[in-house]
């Protein structure tokens, strides 16, 4: 079996607080390969963009406390001193933010910030640096690219500052790119748009994608692997069709049957009761348990501990597989 | 359901019978000046321009659009926060186009509205008691005395905890802070709400209970919904009709099932077919019709159909007919009006679509 380009296991993220101990992401572990797109789904609070910055290394570790291995093509990343790792960052793994108002800097054009980028990586000359720059603008169908890399980012729409990110983040052909809900601040139109570009521009430079995001919607197409996360911990993964077509784990149901559908017509959404917990104080057994509504005593006793029932399909619950089958069959009903 | 009837109105029928709000020719310009001292007037951003839209008595009408197409504007003049450029509002069959002081205020009972960012739309400094019962306090419907028990059940209708009362809008969650939105929205037993994105900025999840809530209350009080939101799914699901506007027009108008099945617009097509659907198989199936470029600008609007520039329609038929500049003289030259095409389903457009676009399998 080949390497994984990421693998990280039982990363821990906690946050010292006045309150308490925050403990945002609780023992995660997942892999990458080469090329794969996966995505990682959960509401706010779960876990999903401070796991994705502790890979890129942005967690602040006075803050926080991180334990755990993310190891990036056989170095650990959470070992690796602060420059060695700053020669990482943005050339070998990169990310794109949810909102690109505010992750271009207003004062610099943009042309010049996606060079930026190539010359603090790579012995190049400026001007060689500026062509790339709109090389990169033109691959992500920005029109009249040499034009537009003289403007500054207040010129560009939404969807366009979101494309410049696209192309700063590929500019030095990262192995993974990390996607933090790119498309959420976007209209429909333009979200096809940019999922579909990620999506041809993952293929020509053969990048492993990583998109989080909150709408299972957003990722169905697009992805070949999924993990739902709940309250810092991985609560179901697996492949595409496992999620979609084969849940197992009643949070994955809830999220499914919240989400109003085009093609079908129903009188009234089935929401997730209640809200997510506090990350202060967990609930002792399973952290979902309060909100399920297929929870037994057993739940609030014991952690239910990522489990795979096979080769790729893993989820934390206690519920006995053939319940979690009869479950999708008849109140899900989705099409198989 | 009982419709309330004014006096002296003849009473119609709750569903298909007189508007409850009426706006024709309805336009609001943003003038751009240029210069300090001398303001000189050098153009104008056309944000409404020139819309026309029923609302019954007791229906929801959906409202969907890209950024900018000028769906929030629209609902604000029909709010009366803004003063609208041409046309007339008509509210219960009386003209509030131009209506001021004590008679505004007035009407300010009987239509409120619920914004998108529970966040900004709450005081933070104030408690969520106060900012509920401030409508009381503004229109004088409930005595002081009586103040504290009244915004109590309208934190139990909303399903918020009554005692929760002296709390500060912080400490509540989104979806919470959303609940008090609409208690508020709903202290003085108005008739319209205008829902301007209220679900947009909340998880999937709460985005559902929210969406519950709306429909709960609309049967409970008779009330009729304007809901905006770019979300077309969302929309459809709490719609009886959707409109679809795009740079500051209504491009299509139909029931949220037609609509969906046979969208005539290409612009509503395109919408519709951008959606993601969580299926990964229906959605490879899907055929997406990915627009072009983004929308003009609202200043200076194209000629003849505003959608022209992006419409995958004209450019196809322009291809069929052999021209070159990929866009049919017509649609350049001539700004098409809203025609019926089914019971309740009008679409602006010359060159309309005609098989439903979702199970069409190709060119």
């Amino acid at each position: 079996m080949p390497e994984p380009l990421l693998e990280v296991s039982d990363l821990n993220v906690r946050f010292n607080t006045d309150d308490g101990v925050v403990r945002a992401v609780d023992g995660v572990s997942f892999s990458i390969m080469q090329g794969e797109t996966l995505g990682v789904v959960g509401e706010s609070g779960s876990g999903k963009s401070v796991s994705s910055l502790a890979v890129m290394g942005l967690v602040n570790r006075k803050q926080a406390d991180v334990t755990g291995s993310i190891i990036f093509k056989g170095q650990d990343l959470l070992t690796l001193p602060n420059d060695e790792m700053r020669d990482i960052r943005g050339k070998q793994i990169s990310m794109i933010f949810q909102d690109p108002m505010t992750s271009l800097h207003p004062y610099y054009r943009v042309g010049d910030q996606i060079s930026e980028a190539i010359l603090v990586h790579e012995d190049i000359s400026k001007k060689e640096a500026s062509k790339r720059a709109v090389e990169m603008l033109g691959l992500v169908n920005i029109p009249r690219p040499d034009q537009r890399a003289r403007q500054y980012p207040h010129e560009f729409s939404g969807g366009m500052r979101q494309r410049a990110m696209i192309a700063m983040a590929l500019s030095l052909n990262p192995d993974l790119l990390i996607a933090d809900e790119p498309t959420t601040a976007l209209d429909v139109t333009v979200q096809a748009q940019i999922l579909g570009l990620i999506d041809k521009l993952k293929d020509e430079f053969d990048t492993a994608v990583m998109i989080i995001t909150h709408d299972l919607g957003v990722v169905a197409e697009y992805c070949d692997n999924i993990q739902v996360m709940y309250a810092g911990r991985i609560i179901e993964s697996g492949d595409t069709d496992d999620i979609y077509y084969q849940p197992h784990h009643p949070y994955t149901w809830g999220l499914l049957q919240s989400i109003p559908r085009l093609d079908e017509h129903e009188d009234r959404l089935t929401p997730i009761k209640g809200l997510p917990p506090s990350l202060i104080n967990l609930p002792d057994g399973c952290s979902f348990a309060p909100r399920c509504p297929y929870r037994f005593e057993r739940c609030d006793a014991e952690d239910p501990p990522l489990v795979p029932t096979d080769g790729h399909h893993a989820d934390a619950c206690f519920l006995t597989l053939e319940k979690k089958e009869a479950v999708v069959r008849e109140e899900l009903a989705v099409n198989q | 359901m009982s419709t309330p009837t004014v006096a002296g109105q003849p009473e119609a029928n709750p569903r298909s019978g007189r508007p409850l709000v009426k706006i024709t020719g309805l336009k609001k310009y943003f003038p751009i000046t240029r210069g300090i001292v001398f303001q000189k007037h050098v153009g104008d951003v056309h944000a409404v321009d020139g819309v026309d839209l029923e609302v019954n008595q007791g229906e929801t009408v959906g409202l969907v659009g890209e950024t900018g197409c000028g769906k929030s504007t629209l609902a604000r003049v029909i709010m009366r926060l803004y003063e609208s450029t041409e046309g007339t509002i008509e509210f219960d069959g009386r003209d509030i186009t131009h209506m001021k002081g004590g008679e505004l205020r007035e009407l300010r009972r009987d239509m409120q509205m619920v914004f998108q960012d529970p966040y900004a739309s709450l005081n933070p400094r104030k408690t969520v008691g106060s900012i509920v019962g401030e409508p009381f306090q503004l229109h004088k419907t409930v005595e002081r005395t009586k103040r504290k028990a009244t915004v109590q059940e309208l934190m139990e209708l909303v399903g918020l905890n009554p005692e929760h009362y002296n709390r500060y809008p912080h400490e509540f969650s989104g979806g919470q802070r959303q609940r008090i939105g609409v208690a508020r929205a709903l202290a003085l037993r108005p008739r319209l709400i205008v829902a301007d994105e209220p679900v947009s900025a909340l998880d999937v999840s709460v985005q559902a209970q929210i969406l519950n809530l709306l429909s709960d209350l609309q049967k409970e009080f008779d009330l009729t919904y304007l809901f905006i939101a770019h979300d077309l799914s969302v929309v459809k699901h709490v719609s009886d009709r959707v409109a679809v506007m795009y740079l500051g027009k209504i491009a299509e108008i139909a029931d949220g099932d037609s609509l969906y099945r046979e969208p005539r617009h290409p612009y509503t097509g395109a919408l519709l077919s951008a959606v993601p659907v969580a299926d990964p198989r229906l959605a490879k199936q899907k055929q997406r019709i990915v627009l072009e470029g983004d929308v003009p600008s609202p200043i200076d609007p194209p000629s003849g159909c505003r959608f022209h520039p992006r419409c995958p329609q004209t450019k196809r038929l322009a291809k069929a007919d052999g021209r070159t500049d990929g866009v049919e003289p017509r649609c350049m030259e001539e700004d098409p009006v809203l025609r019926p095409f089914a019971q309740g389903h009008t679409a602006a457009c010359h060159f309309p679509l005609e098989d439903p676009i979702i199970a069409s399998t190709g060119d």
